[in-house]
């Protein structure tokens, strides 16, 4: 995974709220074997209206979206994170995410922002004409206009996403942890250790 | 050892706890992988670059179900019949390709187990009560259904429970939706939930595992339990659970996965032991009078857009919240709905019953039961009954209910996700309405354009024979 620090530039005042991985990229571009392509499919069903924001020429290629709460509901589907960064996107600003979306996004490297509804309106505004900075080491989010939005993130997540740690292979270095739980539970719990 | 009270989440947790780190995220063990073929190719080819292998074949189950054809798969011969869809069939060809690549057993898509991965695993009693289980699918939650902490993962974390057979994780917050009383008559299980998913939001539950207590979930039965937890993704919580009690042990038992003999025993006493302690404290509780639940249907494109049937269409000015309202005039527009127009009133063209929600053998005995000697209306131009999987395909034969289904206008098919999502040819046409048993309603989710109505089995049904939504109530 690419070391991911800093994201500024123009952001998508989209802001919609409960927008579900089935809007963010519909089931028939679930068929793909591999992670590639799928920005193409993309917000699909929203960019049948010629005026959306995602081919806005203004807006193509931004690496910041907002949105409303619980953006990322509905599907496990990990191909939305893929699409929003086949797009172009690595931050995503919202005032909640869906569990399962958040850790999509994290495990691809696309950081998102939890900030308070008024703070949205606000960079909302700021987005229709003026590009927005990230900065992941001070956790905040500001624009050319001196607003200064401090952000929380999970502590390995960020020591994750600055680094851009490989999340396999650091858990893969526990084994002689995970081999001892699995020598308790097969003594504790046989039933659960294998399968008859 | 713990003398504070705890949840039955908070038990589970605890018991698969590999290491806890310093900032209080855990390593945890995941006792069973539920697979199927469409999460799961990028997941099998990053471990085949990093030259990494599956650590535990044995916990790890692989079936196609997302993208199967629901029509016969197999010629007179034997002989696969070809997939029309050739990206489809590629996704099936990688899983069986990959699953005997890195020896995890595959049940494959003309084999009489065959079926949705939610309802082989707990059918084939591979899910059980206390474990932790995972899948590539929001919908895993199902499998709270028997006390089992169970939740959906993307294709990362797949990749991670496949070489690590852990995940790292961050407890989440509890909360209990207790739901007293008894049920009324033609109110089902999926009509509860659809209820509690209106009460809560679609993020409600989001940070949270929800375990649904009292007295009105005590008397579901174990597919009742499973319909419940399936859909507390659509509230946005991380999983659902219902406590193991007799009945679940009863429905485990004898299940060509489950523990035999002392094990047994041992488990049962485990099982047991994992009941919320008297005192332990929830993060949340929110309290549901079971009289208040009447058949439920939505009206909108997000599952908390529920109203009873007996209700109307809402009008974006009934909601307080500015967000709502505008999300409201969309979802109108986009159902094709004005604000104040009876439920019973809305006409239908497609009735679909099945999906990991509805599709066991008691739902399709409810829907069946509702059909008997009645003819769907002649507006309902599709009319299909996808069962769960073969095992309950076969038992509905034994029964005859696929006779009646016929007899009403239904097609009868063969196993799979089918039209809850239209991954494979079964979709709802544009622009035109399904009463359906699966578990979203969001835009485009039956096919492109197509507009949902989520309902029980028995609904669906009396919606067939009426051409619109029904009241299962009002019907003779």
């Amino acid at each position: 995974m690419e070391p991911l620090r800093e994201v500024s530039g123009r952001a998508i005042p989209f802001g919609r709220k409960n927008v579900d991985t089935d809007v963010i990229i519909p089931a028939k571009w679930l068929k793909t074997i591999t992670r590639d392509g799928l920005g193409r499919g993309a917000f699909e069903s929203l960019r049948e209206d010629p005026a959306n924001l995602f081919d806005s020429p203004e807006y193509t290629g931004s690496p910041i979206l907002i949105a409303g709460d619980n953006f990322g509901c509905g599907s496990s589907r990990e191909h939305a994170a893929w699409a929003l960064l086949d797009l172009g996107i690595k931050a995503v600003i919202a005032p909640s995410f869906s569990d399962i979306f958040s850790s999509n996004a994290f495990k691809n490297g696309i950081l998102t922002v939890v900030l308070p509804q008024d703070a949205i309106d606000r960079l909302m505004t700021v987005a229709r004409t003026d590009p927005i900075a990230i900065d992941l080491e001070q956790q905040s989010v500001t624009t050319p206009f001196q607003d200064r939005f401090r952000f929380e993130i999970d502590a390995f997540r960020k020591h994750c996403l600055l680094d851009g740690l490989d999340e396999v292979g650091l858990t893969l270095s526990r084994d002689s942890a995970i081999t001892t739980y699995e020598k308790h539970a097969a003594a504790a719990m046989p039933w659960l250790a294998q399968t008859a | 050892m713990a003398s504070r009270p705890r949840t039955l989440y908070e038990k589970i947790w605890d018991a698969h706890v590999v290491e806890r780190r310093d900032d209080g995220t855990c390593l945890i063990y995941i006792d069973r992988h539920l697979v199927h073929e469409v999460t799961s190719p990028q997941a099998f080819e990053a471990l085949r670059l990093a030259g990494r292998k599956v650590r535990r074949p044995d916990l790890t189950l692989a079936v196609p179900d997302h993208n199967l054809p629901t029509t016969a798969r197999r010629d007179a011969a034997g002989r696969r019949m070809p997939i029309a869809d050739a990206q489809s069939a590629q996704q099936l060809e990688a899983l069986e390709r990959n699953a005997p690549e890195f020896g995890i057993r595959l049940i494959g898509d003309a084999d009489a187990e065959q079926g949705i991965v939610h309802v082989v695993g707990p059918e084939q009693g591979f899910s059980l009560p206390g474990a932790t289980i995972v899948c590539g699918d929001s919908h895993t939650a199902s499998h709270g259904g028997l006390g089992a902490l169970a939740f959906g993962i993307g294709t990362s974390e797949v990749e991670h429970v496949l070489a690590t057979q852990t995940l790292l994780l961050a407890q989440s917050k509890t909360m209990e939706v207790r739901v007293e009383g008894r049920l009324g008559p033609g109110v089902s299980a999926k009509d509860v939930v659809l209820h509690i998913g209106g009460v809560l939001s679609a993020s409600g539950g989001t940070g949270f595992v929800v375990e649904y207590t009292g007295s009105a979930i005590r008397a579901l039965s174990i597919e009742g339990r499973l319909t419940v937890s399936n859909m507390a993704i659509e509230h946005g919580a991380r999983a659902g659970l219902i406590a193991p009690d007799d009945k679940t042990f009863a429905y485990v038992k004898g299940r060509p996965y489950a523990p035999a003999g002392s094990d047994w025993d041992r488990a049962v006493a485990w099982w047991r032991s994992l009941a919320t302690d008297p005192g332990a404290a929830y993060d949340k509780i929110v309290l549901i009078d079971a009289a208040d639940i009447v058949p439920s249907v939505t009206w909108g494109t997000s599952p908390e857009d529920v109203v009873p049937i007996t209700g109307t269409v809402p009008a974006p000015e009934d909601f307080a919240d500015p967000s709502k309202q505008d999300a409201a005039r969309k979802s109108l527009e986009y159902m094709g709905l004005t604000a104040g127009q009876k439920l019973t009133d809305i006409e239908i063209q497609n009735v679909f019953i099945g999906s990991c929600t509805n599709s066991r053998i008691e739902d399709l005995r409810a829907a069946a039961a509702v059909l008997k000697g009645k003819v769907k209306a002649s507006n309902v131009t599709w009319a299909i009954v996808v069962p769960g999987s073969g095992l309950v395909k076969h038992q509905a034969e034994a029964e005859g209910l696929d006779r009646i289904f016929t007899a009403a206008g239904f097609e009868w098919r063969e196993p799979g996700c089918s039209a809850c999502l239209g991954m494979n040819p079964d979709k709802v046409p544009p622009g035109e309405r399904c009463a359906s048993t699966s578990n979203r309603n969001f835009v485009g989710r039956q096919g492109p354009g197509s507009r949902t109505h989520l309902v029980s089995p028995a609904t669906a049904a009396a919606s067939a024979i009426a051409g619109k939504l029904a009241d299962i109530r009002a019907l003779d």
